[in-house]
């Protein structure tokens, strides 16, 4: 039985969950503090994901970055960096693809605390950053562990846009989705229920944690 | 000396209104705000702390200018540094009641001092949800005063305190204020429960 793809999965799905937040956290911010046309275009960029098929986004990614065009071509004769078929490929399609589950939660968390806050920080000298660190991100703390953990089993469950980017290397590429999917088509059903188990009981464990860690505020994962 | 001149347009329910203010007040003095709902007290507080922009005014304390909208000329609420006690608290649920404190100054003797006068010295590691209503806002004003500000501008401090506890507050504070010379404003729906403590009064209705 081979693990690697539960292991690519893993790696994929925390180096995607830590860039994100690492891109996510500002971005949010950014978004929660008023509303301008130009921000709206900014949300439905993020928000597409959410309702294009995955095959559409790996399909124009593919097309993106190619190697033999524009970008893609750009990339690799100048830093010989290559995004179709590589890892990086899947971290860059997962970074898009999940961007929204990770901002929306940080987002309406922020928009929701009392604009008082801010302002009570403010008058006491504060820098908009300090506030940012000290007050505002310290009372998000459940939306942000939630943004987190959505963000993981998201990219965990990945299948269309990873496949379109990444195909299906081993030890490079194929992840669990994919290779479940791959060995359905070998007719190999034991090693698909193995990969489908352990990703089914990640997942859930990752869920269970959050309505445990989230109780106190009595919120669902979704919310 | 303070002087404010300014006119704001306010969003209501009749229609348009306008809220002007022209007034100066004298270093030290401390100032009962008062008028109906809607009036603008709030936001008049707020313009002061530059929390909220004008359409047009200007606001200068002690020769420095805060506020001229002929010159495009503000200083940030971070610069002013008005102590502010909000209606709703503002205080920061993930914060102990000295860590409020210790957030706004890092001078120890004073913050021991604050939380005497506050009577929140058994209190140190509470945090906002574990405090009472009067409790909360004892804290949300020795906040504001952590930071020695020259102006502070408090929105209906005393409306969550039993009637003994404000007394004994308002005679704290009195002896304070005197003592660091602050200039003070105070919004409240109820002017009476002030007359021992402010020396002038501001009735703000719309225009």
């Amino acid at each position: 039985m081979d693990l690697t793809p539960i292991w690519l999965t893993l790696k994929l799905a925390s180096i995607t969950t830590l860039l994100l937040l690492l891109i996510c956290l500002p971005l949010a911010w950014w978004l929660s503090k008023g509303r301008s046309f130009f921000k709206i275009i900014i949300e439905a960029i993020i928000t597409m994901p959410l309702v294009l098929p995955p095959s559409v986004l790996g399909f124009y990614l593919l097309l993106a970055f190619s190697p033999q065009h524009g970008v893609g071509k750009w990339l690799h004769d100048s830093f010989d960096i290559q995004f179709v078929f590589s890892f990086q490929g899947l971290v860059l399609a997962s970074v898009i693809y999940s961007m929204p589950f990770m901002i929306g939660p940080i987002k309406s968390a922020l928009q929701q605390l009392p604009a008082s806050l801010s302002q009570a920080s403010y008058t006491l000298g504060k820098s908009e950053r300090e506030t940012f660190l000290r007050v505002l991100l310290p009372n998000i703390k459940p939306s942000l562990f939630t943004a987190m953990v959505l963000t993981f089993a998201h990219t965990l469950g990945e299948f269309g846009v990873v496949l379109m980017i990444g195909g299906n290397i081993p030890n490079v590429t194929r992840v669990a989705s994919i290779a479940v999917y791959d060995s359905v088509e070998n007719m190999d059903y034991s090693a698909a229920n193995t990969y489908s188990l352990i990703l089914f009981c990640i997942t859930f464990v990752m869920v269970i944690g959050v309505f445990i860690f989230n109780k106190t505020q009595a919120k669902s994962p979704l919310e | 000396m303070i002087t404010i001149n300014i006119e704001k347009k306010l969003k209501a329910y009749s229609g348009q209104q306008w809220l002007k203010v022209n007034r100066e007040f004298a270093t030290g003095s401390i100032i009962k705000i008062y008028g109906p709902s809607g009036a603008g007290k709030t936001t008049f507080l707020k313009i002061i702390a530059g929390l909220v922009s004008t359409e047009k005014g200007s606001i200068n304390v002690d020769d420095v200018t805060w506020l001229d909208t002929s010159t495009k000329t503000t200083l940030s609420p971070q610069k002013r540094m008005t102590g502010f006690v909000f209606q709703n608290y503002a205080l920061f649920p993930n914060m102990t009641v000295r860590e409020h404190l210790e957030y706004a100054t890092k001078d120890a003797k004073w913050i021991d001092r604050l939380l005497t006068i506050g009577k929140l010295e058994t209190l140190t590691t509470h945090k906002p949800e574990h405090l009472s209503g009067g409790q909360q806002q004892r804290l949300a004003i020795l906040r504001a005063l952590a930071i020695k500000p020259k102006l502070l501008l408090m929105d209906e401090p005393f409306s969550a305190l039993d009637h003994e506890m404000k007394m004994v507050l308002i005679n704290e504070l009195k002896v304070l204020f005197q003592k660091l010379g602050l200039t003070v404003l105070i919004v409240t729906h109820n002017p009476q429960e002030l007359d021992g403590l402010c020396n002038g009064e501001l009735e703000i209705d719309t225009v």
